[in-house]
């Protein structure tokens, strides 16, 4: 599998280094990990382009995950980057409304290191 | 252990909603921490040197406290990054409040419907213990208490209608 450079979206950044290490832990090749702790942050951060995957939460302040991902439906630069949700929102209508906006994958927290591989790997796979 | 959309509960009594707070807080040390919580059996109160808070709003309307020491919160930070704990004073206080967080979702996620009808807010966490709390709560708080790594910790959802 060719280095990815991952985008991680949440306004912890414990998560963030918690998301960066379960992606080395699912055996993902990192070449650049960006973080950004809101959806606005995120948004600046696929404008300067070269992203292969964002991570994103739902609950953040300025700009919430579901707004970011209504955004980057706009953005060339994040046109097939894969998006996968981890967040503590765990309901169907959350699932469904962050999958119609774009959302590739959803994992909800508390997460093990075995579901980001789970969700992430496919998807990474289907880029190949 | 079930995971959280495995149980299916539908109670109206927030005495009722006891186990599920207390397997939410559970789960989310164990799964996150690699910690299990243990009881705690004094009778001696958490000093709240640290209290993360997140707020619920929807048909379940409250509060939802973490309290502990600062030493507990530090390692919180330590266990969550798999750092020495000298090097994770810095992190304590974001960690104690996606704590929090991961536990008032995990714990309304549990409740039927609820996931759907309670939002939640961003954490705060609030440091010292030298301040009044007030959440217009319609009872007393719903309080679970462990040890964690051999310091109490104390985990309290105020709710009101």
């Amino acid at each position: 599998m060719k280095k990815i450079r991952a985008l991680i979206v949440d306004d912890s950044s414990v998560m963030r280094k918690i998301v960066e290490r379960s992606l080395r832990q699912a055996g993902i090749d990192l070449a650049e990990v960006r973080e950004a702790s809101n959806g606005a942050e995120g948004l600046g951060a696929i404008n300067e382009g070269g992203v292969d995957l964002i991570l994103c939460d739902i609950n953040m302040p300025v700009m919430d995950g579901i707004e970011f991902l209504r955004q980057l439906q706009g953005v060339q630069n994040a046109k097939n980057v894969p998006v996968v949700m981890i967040t503590t929102e765990g309901s169907e209508s959350h699932v469904v409304q962050a999958l119609s906006v774009g959302a590739r994958g959803y994992i909800r927290k508390p997460f093990t290191p075995e579901q980001v591989k789970e969700h992430v790997i496919p998807l990474l796979e289907e880029k190949k | 252990m079930n995971s959280a959309n495995e149980l299916i509960v539908h109670h109206d009594s927030p005495e009722e909603w006891r186990p599920f707070l207390e397997l939410a807080c559970r789960e989310v040390f164990e799964i996150m921490l690699g910690c299990k919580l243990e009881p705690y059996n004094s009778a001696d109160p958490v000093p709240p040197e640290f209290t993360a808070m997140v707020g619920l709003a929807g048909q379940l309307c409250g509060v939802l406290t973490l309290r502990c020491t600062a030493k507990s919160a530090t390692l919180m930070a330590s266990k969550m990054l798999g750092i020495d704990p000298k090097q994770a004073d810095e992190h304590m206080w974001d960690a104690l409040g996606e704590v929090c967080n991961m536990i008032a979702g995990n714990f309304k996620n549990k409740l039927t419907g609820m996931a759907d009808r309670c939002m939640l807010s961003v954490p705060t966490v609030i440091t010292g213990a030298d301040y009044s709390f007030h959440a217009l709560a319609d009872a007393g708080p719903l309080e679970v208490l462990f040890t964690f790594e051999g310091a109490p910790i104390n985990v309290a959802l105020e709710v009101h209608s």
